[in-house]
């Protein structure tokens, strides 16, 4: 039995922009509502921290209206299960949530790419939006040292957030060439809002020098990192750090609309114009349809709330903003498209699954995931392969569409649909406390 | 309201501010080592998102939990190195 | 034009494999086909155990001789097999299975197989995170635990050590009468004989094959070293493994090398699918929680499904189809597959070359489930 049961008309799975706007719309138009979401707090990564701010702005905006409705909010719950249609349970710290809904808006966003180069594992290298994130969160990085690589706007926000957090950005280093960000950067002509946000940020990173078409080959530290050497495919040079924040633009979350059936096409959820998967009353919107950022995932999101409520004209009234938007998400995908020389930063001895260390050469006689997870460790740790197989993906090509429950590890007594309290019998436990 | 929280890394006492993660307090703390890898390299938050778990430590006697994803409370137990 | 071989083994689980390697030592020339990669199917889903199991006579002559194989060969076996002889550990809930294990524990040592009666102190003992108030246990030292896909690894590369040829991503649609395979892509392998080692998929190629998919669960924890000792099976486990008709679970667990503690298990007819089902994992795990309610705090890393090739009789077939040479069979070993492999490698090679067996052959005859006349299965095959 799990602690609670839990019925509502819409389920939103993710605090994110996206999710955040398709609970209000939901809400705002009297439906029973909840938010469930891993983390404490709401906001998702790119808003991470708004609950602190006071001044308005959107985040601002569309966070109050949250607080005024009357969704209700389920924090630090991971999503684990769909044991049968419309229930998904989820795990809090004290037990399992089940929830029962009649329209599912599933807004998981995304997570950085990390590709492995020597020096990865080293503590201080992190992604950007992670560190940022982080930082925010009471991360220490005022007056470190931190240089930023890798690819993406995403970049240039953290350089810019971290400068506000008193770090001392050293660098930014962007793979893509610059004549490739130059196009994008003139295509934010036709988004005032978003030239307006670069330009600011620009503003205020003025002395940070960004670099075009250049990329870390090598971490370097004994017990943490203490440098980056970078190349520009001709030259190398070495770069001090007490940081490197190092991500190549972000991947989908995908593992919970994988695990509901959603069909999945050019690795992103496949959604019609109301937002819908191929899952009837499942919809999806943000990251997970198209890395777009969060004007993108705060149209799409609005969407799927109007026609989860049934008002579908409502909905109809963002299209052509959206279609503003999803010529931004092409022309960002374009723009930063990952350089083939990343595919050869790691040797033999880089590790490629970090959890369980298995490193490239260990992978040499792989062909398939399947492969891979039948000779070696990798992809068995507790990151269930987030990380070494998305890395894998643009390494080798190989595609992992499997996915089971649990969605994250779960205490078992989860799995079983319990808390943890005991079953019924005369003994007592007597386990001893595990390392 | 108390702006600040005190809770316990291996053992040793450490002040933060409210709404810190207890990943910034172990960085506060011991800045590398939140867990030892399969070979016993030390580890460290990458993600930062609840994604990777390297930043995984046993807080209050439960180990394996994601310190990116937990707030500090008052009195936490939280040990690393695993 | 394609090679001929001496013989073609259409599966390379580890039972495909560890024939591959005795056909291949013998000198024969053999193939070894799979449509995915060595150890993708059962092999690579079930529970490493070796262990002598006594549901019959000669399951137990079966399981015995196979252990004394995997005795023999650890020596040679590579470190990522993983083989830990940590004994398995029954234990007995009352005193109607204590029964039992008294019973059990007189079978196995007059078979010369090396098992001790545990009282309630001594498996507390032993095991010290099962529940209290157990009534006892048998303890069969020699028993162990492996990891299978890199077994079958390492006994496919015995193979083709000793001149094996080995296709993965092959995919075998016919069978032939003249002896030889016929492929999806409309290639041919031509063969003196053809063994299917195919497993769960082997009436795909032989349809009436007396052979049925029965669904496992099974769950794998995060690293928690030393928590348990032994492989530890409910002597329940074997009515859950003799049972014909309904959904079972019975509780096993071991302890991989690596500290993670594997979860079984679970039996179902009619499940023809990989995903999971919720409401027998669930009832799988309650029942490891009754054993072992510590296990209920530990977290689960991965959940997986596999398919076993179980028989009406719960014996593999190993052998000729009747009234065809040419088409022999390696399969239906149930939950049984990684023990009895290497007996099965065995028997069919001294049956194949005519030598004598060391045990005798006759329970896994197909021939006793397969009978000639018009009903009898046909292979799939073509001119």
């Amino acid at each position: 039995m799990p602690d609670q049961r839990l019925n509502f008309d819409v389920l939103v799975v993710g605090a994110g922009p996206a999710g955040i706007a398709a609970a209000c719309i939901a809400a705002e138009n009297r439906r029973t509502v909840a938010v469930v979401d891993n983390s404490p707090w709401l906001g998702g990564q790119i808003w991470r921290g708004i609950q602190t701010k006071t001044r308005g702005g959107t985040a601002r905006h569309w966070l109050d209206r949250l607080q005024n409705s009357d969704v209700q909010i389920f924090s630090s719950a991971t999503i684990f299960a769909s044991p049968s249609a419309n229930q998904l349970l989820a795990e809090t710290p004290d037990g399992v949530l089940e929830f029962k809904w009649k329209k599912l808006v599933l807004a998981t966003g995304a997570r950085e790419l990390f590709l492995p180069f020597p020096g990865w594992t080293l503590p201080g290298v992190m992604g950007p939006g992670g560190l940022h994130a982080m930082a925010k969160s009471g991360w220490p990085v005022a007056e470190k040292k931190v240089v930023i690589a890798g690819s993406g706007p995403l970049l240039l926000a953290v350089a810019d957030g971290l400068k506000k957090e008193g770090a001392r950005v050293s660098l930014v280093a962007e793979q893509a060439n610059w004549s490739e960000v130059m196009r994008f950067g003139l295509s934010l002509l036709r988004h005032p809002r978003k030239l307006i946000q670069g330009v600011g940020i620009k503003s205020r990173i003025i002395g940070v020098p960004y670099h075009f078409g250049c990329w870390p080959v090598r971490a370097n530290g004994s017990s943490q990192v203490e440098s980056v050497t970078l190349t520009d495919g001709s030259r190398s040079w070495t770069v001090d750090c007490d940081y490197l924040a190092c991500g190549f633009h972000l991947v989908p979350n995908l593992e919970l609309p994988r695990l509901l059936g959603c069909a999945v096409s050019n690795g992103y959820v496949s959604v019609n114009e109301f937002q819908l998967t191929s899952v009837p009353d499942v919809f999806c919107a943000g990251e997970p349809t198209g890395i777009g950022g969060v004007d993108c995932a705060l149209i799409e999101g609005q969407v799927a709330g109007w026609v989860a409520v049934e008002a579908p004209d409502y909905a109809r009234k963002l299209f052509g903003l959206r279609a503003d938007w999803h010529r931004f998400r092409a022309s960002l995908h374009q723009a930063f498209a990952l350089r083939p020389e990343l595919r050869r930063l790691a040797t033999p001895n880089t590790y490629v699954c970090r959890c369980e260390d298995v490193r490239l050469e260990d992978l040499s006689n792989c062909k398939s995931w399947r492969d891979t997870k039948l000779n070696t460790r990798c992809g068995m740790g507790s990151c269930q392969g987030r990380i070494c197989g998305a890395a894998a993906e643009f390494l080798f090509g190989w595609k992992n569409d499997s996915v089971r429950p649990p969605l994250f590890p779960v205490r078992a007594s989860s799995l079983a649909g319990k808390t943890d309290a005991l079953p019924e019998i005369t003994a007592e436990p007597n386990i001893s406390s595990p390392t | 309201m108390p702006d600040r929280v005190t809770l316990f890394i291996n053992g040793k006492p450490i002040s933060v501010p409210v709404g810190s993660i207890v990943a910034a307090a172990v960085a506060r703390s011991y800045p590398s080592c939140f867990h030892h890898s399969v070979h016993q390299e030390t580890r460290s938050p990458l993600c930062g998102m609840g994604a990777c778990f390297e930043c995984c430590v046993t807080i209050n006697g439960s180990p394996h939990r994601r310190s990116c994803l937990t707030l500090c409370e008052e009195g936490m137990e939280v040990l690393t190195g695993a | 034009m394609n090679p001929t071989f001496d013989i073609i083994i259409v599966g390379a689980g580890i039972v495909g494999a560890a024939c591959a390697a005795e056909c291949a030592r013998a000198g024969l020339k053999v193939l070894v086909l799979d449509r995915g990669p060595v150890a993708g199917g059962t092999t690579g889903a079930g529970m490493g155990h070796i262990v002598v199991m006594d549901d019959s006579e000669a399951q137990f002559a079966l399981t015995r001789y196979s252990r004394r194989l995997w005795h023999e060969l650890r020596p040679d076996l590579p470190a990522s097999a993983e083989y830990d002889q940590c004994g398995t550990l029954w234990v007995a809930a009352d005193e109607q299975e204590m029964a039992e294990v008294r019973r059990k524990e007189k079978y196995y040592n007059q078979r010369g197989v090396r098992a001790e009666v545990l009282d309630a102190r001594a498996v507390a003992a032993a095991e010290p995170n099962l529940r209290r108030n157990l009534a006892g246990g048998l303890r069969v030292v020699d028993d162990g635990v492996i990891y299978p896909p890199c077994a079958a690894r390492y006994l496919i590369e015995s193979a083709i050590a000793w001149k094996a040829q080995l296709r993965t991503g092959a995919d075998v649609r016919a069978l032939l009468r003249e002896g030889g395979v016929v492929m999806a892509d409309g290639s041919r392998f031509s063969a003196g004989i053809v063994v299917n080692a195919a497993g769960p998929w082997s009436p795909a190629l032989i349809p009436g094959l007396p052979v049925r998919k029965r669904k496992g669960h099974l769950v794998i924890t995060d690293r928690y070293p030393g928590q348990i000792h032994h492989q530890i099976i409910e002597l329940g486990y074997l009515k859950s493994a003799h049972s014909v008709g309904t959904d079972s679970v019975a509780f096993n667990v071991q302890c991989r090398k690596t500290g993670q503690i594997l979860i079984g298990s679970s039996r179902q007819y009619n499940e023809e699918g990989t995903e999971i089902n919720h409401e027998i994992l669930e009832r799988m795990l309650q029942r490891a929680f009754e054993y072992m309610p510590g296990l209920a705090k530990l977290t689960v890393t991965r959940c997986w499904t596999g398919h076993r090739a179980a028989t009406p009789d719960k014996l593999p077939l190993i052998g000729p189809v009747p009234d065809n040479e040419k088409i022999w069979l390696a399969t239906g070993h149930e939950g049984l597959g990684i023990t009895t492999s290497l007996a099965t490698g065995k028997l069919l090679t001294d049956l194949l070359l005519e030598r004598p067996t060391e045990i005798s052959a006759e329970p896994y005859a197909p021939a006793r489930l397969l009978q000639t006349n018009e009903s009898a299965p046909e292979p799939c095959l073509t001119a």
